[in-house]
This record gives structure tokens, sequence and C-alpha cells, in this order.
């Protein structure tokens, strides 16, 4: 079993997990099939020697932005009969657009440059290194890694002042 | 032992279209439901078949840019998410239901 088997096999299970997201009728077993599917990209992540982003994207998206889809789904209590249902007839524009969008996306991308361009192997290895990135990161990038703290604070901000309950007035 | 890069034997082809698969995967999921959660998840998805792009053409070229760029991606989808589900909370609390089809007007 070499890498190219293990790649196509691992492509080959993130497009079915991700077309089970948009196929099931009960909204939990989307949200789970959305988490197989972040696991299968922080796979690819790792046939990438991405390794920091790999660890990253199973905390951040399957670890905390899922954990909170699945806490705001049981929250709302759906089920499958309060589903909404589309018509037919949109679900057929849908795929049909979404087709032609693959095709002028395949056809447009594949016609690029197909060898690797001339790197030294050092640097593909250590491209994906806590070491290298957190380097890059405070150096280089150092303004937007301080710009995004604010970015949280005003996120955290706003979701607690949207979702809070207005105080009941009690009658003496 | 140290990993060879995988573009010798998967060209960087293969992580275009997949990623324009899983991209396109979303935005027929965005059209087709209309559960505001699952609208809310396509969209995570789209963001997701753009950090696998991006990621590949960073080992490709071997700078850590695009590696970089996602996680401010990651940041952004993380801030947008929360910000989201508790508009969807507000919208449940008002009118019982999670039906995108019924808030398609801004009045009444």
């Amino acid at each position: 079993m070499n890498i190219e088997t293990i790649a196509y096999i691992l492509g080959g299970l993130t497009i079915g997990s991700a077309l089970m997201v948009i196929l099931s009728n009960h909204p939990m077993r989307s949200i789970l099939y959305l988490v197989v599917t972040f696991f299968m990209i922080s796979a690819n992540y790792v046939l990438m020697n991405a390794q920091f982003l790999a660890i990253v994207n199973i905390i951040v998206y399957a670890g905390a932005i899922m954990v909170l889809f699945l806490f705001v789904l049981m929250m709302l209590n759906l089920s499958k009969d309060t589903e909404p249902k589309t018509s037919i007839a949109m679900k057929a524009a849908a795929v049909i657009a979404g087709g032609s969008l693959l095709v002028v996306f395949v056809a447009a991308l594949s016609k690029g440059a197909h060898t690797a361009p001339g790197v030294s192997a050092d640097s593909i290895n250590n491209v994906g290194l806590v070491k290298v990135l957190g380097h890059e990161l405070f150096t280089t990038y150092v303004l937007p890694f301080e710009i995004s703290s604010v970015l949280f604070i005003s996120a955290i901000v706003g979701a607690v002042l949207l979702a809070k309950r207005e105080k009941q007035v009690l009658e003496q | 032992m140290v990993l060879a890069t995988i573009f010798e034997s998967v060209s960087i082809q293969y992580y275009l279209v997949l990623s324009s698969i899983l991209f396109v995967i979303g935005v027929v999921g965005v059209l087709i439901r209309k559960n505001a959660i699952i609208v809310l998840m396509c969209v995570e998805l789209m963001l997701n078949a753009v950090n696998l792009l991006l990621v590949a053409f960073s080992t490709f070229f071997g700078q850590s840019d695009g590696q970089l760029f996602v996680f401010f991606i990651m940041v952004v989808a993380a801030a947008e998410a929360t910000v989201g589900l508790s508009i969807l909370v507000l919208i449940y609390r008002n009118t019982r239901s999670v039906d995108i089809g019924l808030f398609n007007k801004l009045k009444d």
C-alpha cells in the first residue's frame, strides 16, 4: 500500500462523508458526518506534513465549533419530522448549478503547472512544523495575529449580547 | 523516516480537484437545505475546502505563508460560527422555527 493508494482512499472517504452531510435527513447525523469530514481533512494535512494545522484543525473545528453546533442543535431539539423540505425542482436546479460550477473549476484548474518547483527537500519537510510556523507568525504576521485577538473579543461580546435573555420585570 | 513529499506520487492536480469537489458540495448544500444549522455547516465545509487547497499549495512551494493564512481563516470561521449560531438562537426564540424559507422578508 503505497502513499498514492492512501491518498486516493482518503480523498474518497472525504468526499463520501461530505456528501452524507448534505444528504442526511436528520440534522444530528449531518453534524456527525461533518465531524468525520473534518477528521479526514486533518488526515490529509498529516499526509502533507502539515502537523500543526492537522492538530489545530481537530481541536478547533471538530472539537470546538462542532460541539457548539451540537449544543445549539440539542437546545433547539429538532428531529426528522420538523426538517423543512425542498421541492424536487429546487434540488435539481441546485445540483445542475453545482455541477456546472465543478466543471468550470476543474476545466480552469487542470491546465496549470504539473511539475513541482525546485524547492529544497529541507524546506518542504520543515514547513508545517510548529517551530517554523511560529517563527513566521510572530515576525512577519504579528499584526494580523494581534488583530485576531480583537476579533475574538468582539465575537464573544456579540454572542453574549445577542443570546442573553431579557430580565423579566417582577410585579410587586 | 523523513516523509517524502506527497506531490511526487500524487500531483497537485489531485488536491485541486478534491478541494473543488468539496467546495461544490458545500455550495450545493447551501442551495438545497433549508435548515439554518445545515446551511451554516455547509459554509464551514466550503471554508475547509479552501483550507485544504491552501495547505496543499503551501507544501508544494515550500513556503509557510499558506499555512498561516489557514490559521487566520480558522480564527475567522470560529468567530463567525459563534455569532451566526447566537443569531440563530435568537431567531428560534422569536419564531420557534429554523426554516430559512420563512425569513425572506425583513418585516413581519
